[in-house]
């Protein structure tokens, strides 16, 4: 990739990265709607919730809170522009999870129990969904023999078809990262639940919407994370790409609508299995073949 | 674009109700009466609650209870009586331990009698509070608007 084509991207994914979340988020409440047989809220809801969000008076039980959350905010964008910049996933892997040590601390910070517990079940999703990114990035050297997004995306063949068990664990963990239904523990979007709002019942007015642009820009950082996976030199790639994020995109939808909630040491257990065994396995093969 | 009143997000609490409205009140978010369809989300969070749905009378155990929730909720905010017993203590208005309705506490902007309270005029009761909400948004930002100007000339 060229400077210029770098800089294009990460351009747009500043400033297109929220409206596509936005729309994702919105499209999800509709599907889920008809799949409880309701008409739902309009498509771009997540939109007007934000633009209410940010008019409203701020009460912040602790003043350094929004500065935390604009901290997690800005950390998240920075990983997204390092990815769509071409940088090494590895490196985009490690500050991602640096960036949620923010919104911890952004819970934590004002003393509430609800959130404090909210925040420590937070930690232990981010324990449940490094090992497998790791392991994603591990298995993108081992395939390609590069740790960059250009030479990753640059093969004749996609990633994906020598790396099946990794995709498959880091689709497991994207229920996690998505805050969808079985793992849903630290912070729930649909009805509210035994912790109230979990992490974010601290945040109201402009730092609840701060938190929720930044799901939209990890969202789509997320999807583009699957898009490597399937992209190679040909440029037909690209739709099969797109095919496939918009197929697990609603694959999270229906386990988040199937699903109950399961308990943070199930999770936790569950997911480290599933990367282990798939993700494993698959590491042995790509080393020994 | 600039509707807040597309996204009311609503508190439930329940004082000293028989639970008969608030059977009615969780009815209007379930799927048949879907009150998301208008943006609605039922969060359990004053910090970022807009309208505050409260059922039953208000006796003198959680009286300071909804005056807390009322004053954590961040401005605007809409209050809306669901059911006869939040308008005015209703059967149990000579009970012992009742003070009487909602306002007796708090100011309350919407009255929705009814025991219980249908879904349907329930519904017409957050309609009625998403526009009250709009116009004390329009306010509120017309009142921060002057305030920021103060601020900057002293
Ligand atoms: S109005 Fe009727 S149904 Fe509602 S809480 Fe009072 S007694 Fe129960």
């Amino acid at each position: 990739m060229t400077t210029a084509v770098r800089v294009i991207f990460v351009v747009l994914y500043v400033l297109l990265a929220p409206l596509i979340g936005a729309l994702l988020a919105g499209i999800d409440r509709k599907i889920s709607a008809r799949m409880q047989r309701r008409i739902g809220p309009p498509v771009l809801q997540p939109l007007y919730d934000v633009i209410k969000l940010l008019k409203k008076q701020v009460i912040a039980v602790d003043r350094s809170q929004g500065f935390l959350i604009v901290s997690y905010m800005i950390l998240t964008v920075i990983t997204g522009c390092l990815f769509f910049a071409g940088v090494d996933v590895l490196m985009v892997f490690f500050i991602l999870g640096t960036s949620s040590v923010f919104l911890y601390l952004a819970a934590v910070v004002t003393g509430s129990a609800m959130s404090s517990m909210g925040a420590q079940r937070e930690l232990v999703q981010d324990m449940a969904i490094e090992p497998a990114l790791l392991f994603s990035a591990v298995g993108f050297y081992l395939a390609t023999g590069s740790f960059e997004v250009g030479s990753i995306i640059g093969g004749p063949v996609s990633a994906i078809v020598k790396m099946p068990g990794f995709f498959a664990a880091f689709l497991f963990v994207l229920t996690i990262k998505m805050r969808k239904s079985p793992f849903d523990t630290a912070q729930g979007t649909h009805a509210h639940q035994e912790l109230v709002k979990g992490i974010t019942t601290e945040m109201g007015a402009k730092n609840l919407a701060y938190f929720e642009i930044t799901e939209w820009y990890e969202t789509v950082l997320m999807m583009a994370v699957v898009a490597i996976y399937i992209i190679n030199s040909h440029p037909a790639s690209i739709i099969a790409a797109i095919v496939v994020i918009l197929l697990v995109y609603f694959l999270e939808i229906l386990i988040d609508n199937t699903c109950a909630r399961l308990k943070w040491k199930d999770m936790l257990v569950l997911s480290w299995t599933v990367t282990l065994i798939s993700a494993g396995v698959n590491l042995i093969l790509l080393m020994v073949i | 674009m600039a509707n807040v009143k597309r996204s009311p997000w609503i508190l439930h609490y329940d004082g000293s109700s028989c639970n008969g409205c608030d059977i009615e009140v969780l009815a209007s978010m379930t799927p048949v009466y879907d009150a998301e369809r208008l943006g609605v989300e039922n969060t359990g969070d004053p910090m970022q609650a807009d309208i505050f749905l409260i059922t039953g009378g208000i006796n003198s155990q959680n009286a300071s209870v909804v005056k807390q929730l009322y004053d954590q909720m961040p401005r605007p905010k809409v209050v809306v009586a669901v059911g006869i017993c939040a308008c005015t203590g209703g059967v149990f208005k000579d009970a012992y331990n009742i003070l009487g309705g909602a306002d007796t506490v708090i100011p309350v902007d919407i009255y929705v009698p009814g025991c219980a309270a249908r879904p349907q005029s329930i519904i017409d009761g957050i309609i009625r509070a998403r526009d009250l909400f709009q116009k004390r948004s329009e306010e509120h930002d017309a009142l921060m608007k002057k305030k920021n100007l103060e601020r900057r000339q002293a």
